[in-house]
């Protein structure tokens, strides 16, 4: 499907996005800007205790409170057969994690909320805590959820561990045989959060007859509606979405926390709810990511052929299955053009919040592994660490490790540029280190719809359902500008709710500017089709003799007519005329995303006396497939670098022996700030997806996954030895370096 | 619990407001004046999204009171751009495509601004440390840090033309 190379117009410009003005003076309205005429506040009420059984709830004197008009716990959700989004939001029988909420209040003011929430009484019965993927999987361990049994086969006795995964090909012990140098280690990495800067907050209003409206900050207002209709077991037609724009998600808001909440709080009260999360919720009971334990092997024989891989690794689901130890065992290979590997996966139950999707779900840890291990083999073998990936780089055909073939990709393109790239000939000074390391990601095309609506001065609408979480309405502009053969000024993107789009899936997987862009092309082609279909009526002609060249409908070469070309601005003027407006639609289930690959390497220094690692510069190469807005692809390949650099270096969850995180603030959970960190240097390779009319891949996600190795590569390379588990923070270099002396 | 008369001045403006004693600036700010420009990414001072203008001063105005502000003047960041259209911040920031989602930028725009009305010409290094304080989760800050020094390199081309 990709077109032949051509000049474009539009795509690969770096224009303002549509949106922009409201976002730097503040008219932007974002989760928490919303608010109704008789809105009440929800609270919710939530565990001290990371693991009890809930013997009782006095909600009396909160009910009897002047100002609160609805109180609420699980038992006011529907009783069959709760969901574990229906637990999470709501405990039943047991606390699960500490913050776990498990009663609400609507009342008339914030402090009365809070209030009302202090004055229930809840009666515990106190249960050893699950904390680490050791104690879940010891013998004699206390269970998480007594029911649970190990990929839900019942003739097993319960277990902490949700499911199991396993891929392997080829002979893994013989390929260790044939290698000649071998390294086998083990990497940890504790659980980080997304840190969207947004908290979670919605309000929700619900009338008579039990509609409810939702306006919330989402990265997919169509799932918001499924989870409200699941967890309340309420029509899907019953439920409108509204999302509002959205300050961050990373993953973290593709599900519901307060939602179904004030929806039934709303319901119950008769006035419209709002909920805003603080950030120690945001911290406690919302994302994190998993926290991991990967060990790896691989062989390589002296030419640098790597002959064997071996994988174990166990992720961290928190309270309820569904870690992304699948993608994790799924990508922690996918690099590499392997004959033998085996790949062994663990999902663990332990009493921590559920953990969420954070951008390339579960790469970063299981590839911080491998690309870890394959630097050491570099070391072993004394190569290049960048030659010795090019010698076993998957290219177009090679089998993922996760079964298909894969089509054209730009793993070995970035390689090479990566090799020449000044940054990279020139070497690192005396003192500095110096880290190399692979990123990857699936991407994801699910299902898009996008309409087209043309005024009468050729301005067009673009009608979709995409949040907008990252400049895509400038992406959907310029790719509509690039078909229509119009300015791109001439075009708006408008994020639609869910009774003015058609469905969307989520903004997540990476999938917005390829799939929903896909939807917004095949959108204006139907406009295309529309005008040549007026032009041809307009000249007496069959629409098959009519072209569409630059914006302009023209006779097609040979068909001998007098006429001059007719403008899209033209064509939409007198549309009145010709059969009314002119509107296009299109919807998809993209197939094909097509994978991205990165390289990545940075330099650090490191303080011997504080710890303290400093990243001295950094450099990211990535695959775009074709950048369509090239700003925007640096920016997610720089945000998600300093993401990278942030969980490799400081980001950590902090737990005391009760299950208590004790670093629920971004005080003490700390992100990386301006002055930690240098330019985040790109370059963007385009080997185009055939899947995408313009080539596009998505690029969002890929960015996280290899800072981590090549921070810590880095680190291992001016210390001269390695510190395998992460964050390599201030406290941990120094009894590293203790340790070694 | 009784309420507290406070009376301000924001951006321009005499304001007049009746709060609760322990509502902060930013709460008045956004519950009250239903100026919904300054975020809240926090509330605990640690992330810079409800940066305002207090006197001149660049605060936190989560951890203001509100009956704090009584008699002082406020600047937030619908107060930055003039009938001219936008301050060069705020368009060299939208140039630089330095916002992904958004959310922190208007306590960038108002931190930003009160540097370059200080220093017309900061290095680097002088940039990063005074916009420290505040988060951005997106970006990374390599396009914000470039549209500030763009920024600045205009106004003074402005200043001295």
């Amino acid at each position: 499907m990709a077109e032949a190379v051509r000049e474009f117009t539009a795509i690969g410009t770096r224009p303002i996005r549509p949106d922009g003005v409201e976002k730097v003076t503040g008219k932007a309205n974002f989760g928490a800007d919303f608010s109704l005429p008789g809105m009440l506040y929800g609270k919710v009420l939530r565990s001290p205790y990371a693991h009890a059984r809930v013997k009782n709830i006095d909600l009396s004197e909160a009910k009897a409170m002047e100002g609160v008009f609805s109180v609420i716990t699980s038992a006011d959700f529907p009783k069959k057969n709760p969901s574990d989004m229906s637990r999470n939001i709501l405990a039943r029988e047991k606390v699960l994690y500490h913050g776990h909420a498990l009663a609400a209040v609507a009342a008339r003011s914030q402090r009365i909320a809070e209030e009302a929430i202090n004055s229930i009484k809840v009666e515990y019965e106190v249960l050893q805590p699950v904390l680490s993927v050791d104690a879940a999987l010891a013998e004699d361990t206390p269970l998480v959820d007594e029911n649970l049994r190990t990929n839900g086969d019942e003739s097993l006795t319960p277990s902490n561990v949700a499911a199991t995964v396993h891929y392997e090909r080829g002979d893994v012990d013989k390929g260790f045989e044939e290698a000649d140098c071998i390294v086998e280690e083990e990497y940890r990495i504790p659980s980080a959060h997304q840190g969207y800067i947004e908290p979670h907050a919605c309000v929700a209003d619900v009338n008579e007859k039990g509609r409810a409206s939702v306006w919330c900050c989402t990265q997919g207002a169509f799932e918001v509606r499924n989870y409200i209709s699941e967890v309340l077991q309420k029509k899907i037609s019953d439920i409108k979405v509204t999302p509002s724009e959205i300050g961050g998600g990373f993953g973290g808001k593709t599900v519901v926390y307060v939602e179904p909440v004030a929806v039934r709080l709303s319901e119950l009260a008769g006035r419209p709810v709002k909920m805003v999360m603080n950030r120690e919720e945001v911290f406690r009971a919302t994302g994190p990511c998993s926290a991991t334990v990967c060990r790896v092997k691989v062989g390589a024989n002296k030419d640098g052929i790597i002959t064997a891989a071996k994988a174990w690794m166990a992720y961290e689901a928190g309270a309820f299955p569904g870690s992304p130890v699948t993608p994790g065992c799924m990508s922690i290979f996918a690099p590499y053009d392997l004959k033998n590997f085996v790949i062994d996966g663990l999902d663990v139950l332990v009493n921590k919040p559920k953990v969420a999707a954070y951008r390339a779900p579960g790469a970063p840890q299981s590839m911080h592994a491998m690309e870890s291990a394959v630097d050491e083999l570099a070391r072993k073998l004394n190569m290049d660490p960048i030659d010795l990936r090019l010698k076993n780089a998957a290219d177009e055909g090679t089998e993922a490790p996760y079964g298909p073939k894969y089509p054209a990709i730009g793993l070995v393109e970035c390689l090479k540029a990566a090799k020449v790239h000044p940054n990279y000939v020139n070497k690192p000074a005396k003192d500095v280190g110096r880290g190399v390391a692979v990123g990857f990601w699936f991407n994801i095309g699910m299902q898009s719809s996008a309409e087209i609506w043309v005024a009468p001065n050729g301005a067009v609408t673009i009608m979709e359902g995409s949040p907008d979480i990252g400049g895509s309405r400038a992406s959907m502009c310029l790719m509509a500008a690039e078909t229509l053969g119009i300015p791109y000024d001439s075009i708006n993107a408008v994020i639609g709710d869910t009774e003015s789009t058609g469905f969307c899936n989520l903004t997540g997987g990476s999938r917005t500017t390829f799939a929903t862009g896909l939807a917004v092309v095949r959108a204006c082609e139907d406009v295309i089709a529309e005008c040549k279909r007026r032009a041809a009526m307009t000249w007496d002609l069959d629409i098959e003799q009519v072209d569409w060249e630059d914006g302009f409908a023209v006779p097609r070469p040979g068909v001998n007519v007098d006429v001059d070309p007719l403008s899209f601005a033209e064509l939409a003027k007198t549309a009145g005329r010709t059969g009314g407006p002119l509107v296009g639609r299109a919807s998809v289930n993209a197939q094909g995303a097509g994978a991205c690959f990165s390289v990545n390497w940075t330099d650090v220094t490191v303080d011997r006396d504080t710890g303290k690692v400093d990243v001295q510069a950094f450099t990211a190469v990535q695959d775009a497939g074709r950048a369509i807005h090239p700003s925007y692809v640096e920016g997610q390949m720089q945000g998600g670098a300093v993401q990278g650099i942030g969980w490799a270096l400081n980001e950590e969850y902090i737990y005391d022996d009760n299950g208590v995180l004790e670093n629920a603030s971004f005080l003490d959970y700390r992100i990386p700030v301006a002055s930690d960190v240098p330019m985040i240097d790109c370059q963007i390779v385009e080997v185009p997806n055939p899947s995408h009319p313009y080539g596009v891949r998505g690029v969002g996600e890929t960015p996280i996954v290899a800072p981590l190795a090549a921070t810590a590569n880095a680190v291992r390379d001016v210390l001269g030895f390695r510190i395998n588990d992460l964050p390599m923070s201030p406290p941990r270099v120094l009894e590293a370096l203790d340790n070694a002396s | 619990m009784s309420k507290v008369h406070v009376e301000l001045n924001v951006n321009g403006q005499p304001e007049e407001v009746l709060c609760e004693p322990q509502q902060s600036l930013l709460d008045l700010l956004r519950d009250e004046l239903h100026l919904t420009g300054t975020k809240e990414g926090c509330g605990t001072g640690d992330c810079g999204a409800c940066t305002v203008l207090l006197d001149e001063r660049l605060v936190c105005s989560c951890l203001v009171l509100a009956p704090e502000a009584n008699g002082k003047k406020v600047v937030t960041v619908e107060g930055i751009a003039d009938q001219d259209g936008l301050h060069v911040v705020q368009q060299k920031l939208l140039e630089h495509a330095a916002l992904q989602c958004g959310v922190c930028t208007p306590g960038f725009v108002v931190a930003a601004k009160a540097l370059l009305d200080k220093n017309p010409d900061p290095d680097e290094t002088t940039i990063r440390y005074w916009l420290a304080g505040n988060l951005c989760r997106c970006t990374g800050y390599d396009k914000i840090i470039r549209a500030v020094q763009d920024a600045a390199q205009e106004l003074r081309a402005t200043t001295t033309s």
